[in-house]
């Protein structure tokens, strides 16, 4: 798989302060992309650079291949956090605009704008103005005005505040099939729930440096504790040392459920094995760390 | 270019499509046409003829007044009872009584009017008799009337100014004007427009919608497209300010150059002398001061002016509203800009404060180095430019003057740049000048 972006040791120094030191990615096209970091870890400085909003004071970008160039800005489509439009410009005329400045003509914007206007149910609007429309309106017009040039990149800043949930829908369904369509989204966001959700890889940074990067799948790998959860009735008395129970809590209707972690040279097998006789079990399965716990783990761990 | 000139096309039409916008282009000329009626109106209606009855019992001042632009006598040979009875059905504005006895005792004359008599009346006829008796007693001292003409030495002088092209008669008082109208025209619309730059920034800024544009286009590209969008604006609004002011005065002219003519034919008429008529119509041409300040308007180089006018505007424009572009993204607020507005005003201040200086002395010192130092010369020079500039001094002002604004704009592109992005953040000169040194 190639990569549709990449980044090589990005150093963006402000001042006194380093916003981004040494920070490589490398982002597979196609894919769903978290950027995570608490605030102010360099996130917004890294997306500015890759918008040439701003310019590293050293290391280089690649875009599908080719060092960033002014001209691919077409090929990247941004929402920022800080939501903004003009505010008394009418909702046609503005999003028109955008698009031109992305390089569309006034006829392929007109045509695109077609398609999204009936897609949002917003036909309306068109003649609206911005400060007419709710927040949630507003939002919805600014999802618009980043995809309508079809980028093949598109970087969302925390893409779902301020949407209602159904709103939140329609987007979470928008950014499923933008990467149906092969174009990658890059989301930079806290919400770890979406993380989860939608995230095919993910990269993580915290003061300025990038401290874990990979497919969710691997890291979740690597974040594996081996322990498992059961709920059983019974009591855990025939187990092995080596097995070590990590919690045991009551539930109700005499139920209990226990964290039991296995040594590297055993199997969830003999695990099972060994309680099979002694408990009836009412569910089993293996502890999958959340991408919450490897944040707050992770970054935790980076801080001290 | 094609992304500059989207922003141009959108900073322009939003700006022009405004209600204020289209208030303010009809309402310039408007302003400007009813200053010129109401010169023209008290012009005009200040030269409407009093006629004057003059009752003389000494015989010795019949057609002796001199009817002039605002007076005219005639001498009914009545009594002074019965003149006053019937001075005011016959038209006359006022009647003057002459005793036999004036000579020896001048304050003796009575003026009778319906409604009180103007000062200016008063004193008019005040003269023309005292000029009288001051003749008579001339006279009766030996001195004949012709000695008295001979000895006065009409002295008008004329004011020309030299030039290359060749002599050509100037009215002070009009260039005078039109070169303090000029100057203040400037300096309003560079404010003007110069904050319309500032709250364009700001608006973008607060609006968070700046982050968008630039992930398109270069911060400079915007700045620059919103410069130039707004000063088309204020060239578009110049530009029919003068198409409508031209066509209102126009329009004016003729209906107040009738006026007049009718004016001084009914004047003539009363003065009920044959051949004066010409006199006074020629007369009437030349005092009318609407008629004066409109020859003296044709003597000077009205094109030269204009463009002149049009080049200090935008260049004088273009150097302040990089400045105030600059102010405009380095703060978050309103009330922020009041610390940055300051200096940048000052040289405007000033500039005007020169301008009075140099509408006395166009040619000092003082107006010569502030009409060549680009901060104020957009403002001085135009002071200067209706009196006559020296063609090296308006190019090395002009030119400078672009080095200004290329220098201005490159600063404050670098501020720009950096306070686009910054939030939250109260900024002092010491840190806008570091932003000016921020590489990339």
């Amino acid at each position: 798989m190639t990569n549709i972006l990449e980044t090589h040791h990005i150093i963006k120094q402000y001042a006194e302060h380093r916003a981004l030191d040494d920070v490589s990615l490398s982002v597979p096209k196609g894919c769903i992309f978290g950027l995570l970091g608490p605030n102010g870890a360099g996130k917004t400085s890294l997306i500015r650079i890759i918008n040439q909003i701003t310019a590293p004071d050293s290391g280089e970008v690649i875009l599908d291949g080719e060092r960033l160039r002014p001209d691919h800005i077409k090929r990247i489509g941004y929402l920022p956090e800080e939501r903004g439009l003009y505010k008394k410009m009418k909702v046609g005329e503005q999003l028109l605009y955008l698009a031109q400045l992305k390089g569309l003509t006034e006829k392929q914007a007109m045509e695109m704008l077609k398609v999204w206007f009936v897609k949002f149910d917003i036909k309306t609007w068109w003649n609206k103005q911005i400060q007419d429309l709710s927040k949630g309106m507003q939002q919805k017009v600014q999802f618009v005005a980043t995809v309508l040039h079809e980028p093949d990149l598109i970087i969302l800043d925390e893409p779902f505040s301020g949407f209602d949930p159904i709103n939140a829908n329609l987007i979470k369904d928008e950014i499923l099939e933008l990467r149906e369509k092969g174009k990658t989204i890059i989301f930079s966001t806290h919400r770890m729930e979406s993380v989860e959700e939608l995230c095919d890889y993910i990269a993580l940074i915290n003061r300025s440096h990038k401290i874990l990067d990979g497919s969710k799948r691997a890291i979740k790998e690597q974040f594996k504790t081996h322990t498992y959860h059961i709920e059983y009735q019974g009591t855990l008395s025939s187990l092995p040392t080596a097995f070590e129970v990590l919690r045991n809590q009551p539930l109700e209707d005499n139920f209990q459920r226990a964290d039991i972690k296995i040594p590297p040279d055993a199997s969830v097998n003999d695990l099972i094995r060994h309680l099979i006789d002694t408990i009836s079990i009412r569910s089993f399965g293996e502890n999958i760390p959340s991408m919450n716990d490897i944040f707050i783990q992770t970054v935790g761990e980076n801080n001290d | 270019m094609h992304t500059i000139f989207l922003i141009i096309k959108r900073e322009y039409l939003v700006r022009v499509r405004k209600r204020s916008f289209i208030v303010m282009t009809i309402l310039g000329p408007v302003l400007i046409f009813g200053f010129y009626a109401i010169i023209g109106w008290a012009a005009v209606s200040s030269i409407n003829q009093k006629k004057v009855a003059v009752v003389d019992e000494s015989g010795r001042f019949v057609n002796k007044f001199k009817a002039d632009n605002e007076t005219v006598f005639s001498y009914p040979k009545q009594s002074l009872t019965d003149a006053k009875k019937s001075f005011v059905k016959q038209g006359y504005d006022a009647l003057v009584f002459i005793p036999k006895d004036v000579i020896e005792y001048p304050k003796t004359v009575q003026i009778f009017a319906e409604k009180s008599v103007s000062l200016a009346l008063q004193s008019n006829i005040e003269r023309a008799i005292g000029k009288e008796i001051e003749t008579i007693k001339l006279e009766q001292a030996g001195i004949t009337q012709k000695v008295i003409e001979d000895a006065k030495v009409n002295v008008d002088a004329q004011t020309i100014s030299l030039s290359d092209a060749g002599e050509k008669s100037s009215n002070g008082i009009a260039t005078t004007i039109i070169s303090g109208f000029c100057a203040l025209l400037i300096y309003i619309s560079v404010l003007i427009y110069g904050t319309q730059v500032m709250r364009g920034v700001m608006e973008e800024k607060t609006n968070r919608i700046v982050e968008v544009i630039i992930s398109s286009v270069k911060p400079f590209q915007l700045m620059l497209g919103k410069i130039i969008g707004v000063a088309l604006v204020g060239l578009t609004q110049f530009l029919l300010w003068i198409a409508l002011t031209t066509g209102l005065i126009t329009v004016g002219s003729s209906i107040l150059g009738q006026k007049e003519a009718a004016k001084t034919a009914v004047s003539a008429r009363v003065n009920g002398m044959p051949g004066q008529q010409e006199v006074q119509q020629k007369m009437a041409k030349d005092k009318n001061p609407v008629a004066s300040i409109m020859k003296a308007v044709e003597t000077l180089n009205i094109p030269l002016i204009i463009s002149c006018f049009l080049f200090y505007f935008l260049g004088g424009y273009l150097l302040y509203s990089a400045l105030f572009g600059a102010i405009g993204a380095a703060v978050d607020s309103e009330t922020e800009t009041q610390q940055f507005m300051f200096p940048i005003m000052m040289p405007i201040i000033a500039a005007i404060a020169f301008a009075q200086i140099a509408v006395r002395d166009p040619d000092g010192p003082l107006a010569f180095w502030t009409s060549i130092i680009p901060f104020t010369s957009p403002v001085v020079m135009m002071v200067r430019v209706p009196f006559g500039v020296p063609v090296w001094q308006l190019v090395l002002s002009m030119g400078l003057l672009v080095l200004g604004f290329l220098g201005t704009t490159w600063i404050a592109a670098r501020i720009y740049r950096v306070g686009i992005l910054m939030y939250g953040k109260k900024v002092s000169f010491r840190e806008l000048s570091k932003w000016v040194f921020y590489k990339g």
